[in-house]
């Protein structure tokens, strides 16, 4: 009886273990991490965001989004991201109206300028929604881009 | 082998402006062609290294427009680093291409 007591206390403590090892896995930061399925698949910014544990982002005017007010070809949306504030690890864009709105995460290191240039489809008129990393926290600001011609389904 | 990707590197100051255009379809998965869907095919992940060092790394999704561009900025690099771009594919495909740091105007 005792010994039993006793294997069945060691299995909790290895159990214990393990879900500290993992939620060390889960943390925000995302670094290491494999290809989020389950962001990239979320059918919204807010589900995705969570999957990424980008929770509590708070409004900053210190991160600068250059696209276009109106996109005549939602194909091809030009969009230029610079984070201002310091210690920027990571750039996330999310298109809100996209079927599937996570379109990536941009990781920096020690040395690399917070900026990023990308071109991203624009199924309809939608906010670009992007959260920036420094420190532990997360900092988020929005565009609205207006297309003409969607650029999903063609 | 997918096409190679164009590379270009120019120095302002001591800052890389990096620039990459890579060959890709990226296929969201929702297009038809001949009432047939088209499957789902792109990019999923991209690094960029500096002489060896990681520089700048990114999961993207099928959103990226076709035949990706980005641009990113190096500090401290030098004319004649070494940048060395990868991106691997849903498929499991991968692409490896290098530039030359050049020197700006």
């Amino acid at each position: 009886m005792q010994q039993t007591r006793r294997s069945v206390i060691k299995a909790g403590g290895a159990l214990g273990l393990l879900a500290v090892l993992g939620s060390a896995l889960l943390r925000p930061g995302r670094a290491l991490a494999a290809w989020n399925t389950s962001a990239f698949g979320a059918k919204s910014a807010v589900d995705a965001m969570k999957a990424l544990g980008m929770t509590n982002a708070e409004d900053s005017k210190d991160i600068a989004i250059r696209a276009p007010d109106i996109a005549e070809n939602g194909a091809v949306v030009p969009i230029d991201i610079t984070s201002n504030i310091a210690g920027t690890r990571s750039i996330s864009v999310f298109i809100e109206k996209n079927p599937f709105p996570y379109t990536g995460t941009f990781d920096f290191p020690e040395g690399t300028v917070p900026y990023v240039h990308l071109r991203a489809k624009l199924g309809k008129s939608t906010p670009v929604r992007v959260v920036a990393a420094a420190g532990g926290k997360f900092y988020t600001t929005a565009k609205e881009v207006k297309v003409t011609i969607g650029g999903c389904g063609g | 082998m997918p096409d190679p990707m164009k590379i270009r590197a120019t120095l302002q100051g001591d800052v890389a402006d990096v620039r990459v255009l890579m060959a890709h379809p990226m296929e969201t998965g929702q297009r038809k062609q001949g009432g047939k869907v088209v499957p789902l095919h792109f990019i999923q992940t991209i690094t960029a290294q500096l002489n060896g060092r990681t520089v700048f790394s990114a999961d993207i999704s099928q959103a990226i427009s076709r035949n990706p561009v980005f641009a990113f900025k190096v500090k401290g690099a030098k004319a004649g680093d070494k940048i060395t771009v990868t991106w691997k594919d849903n498929e499991g495909e991968s692409r490896t291409d290098e530039a030359t740091v050049r020197g700006g105007s």
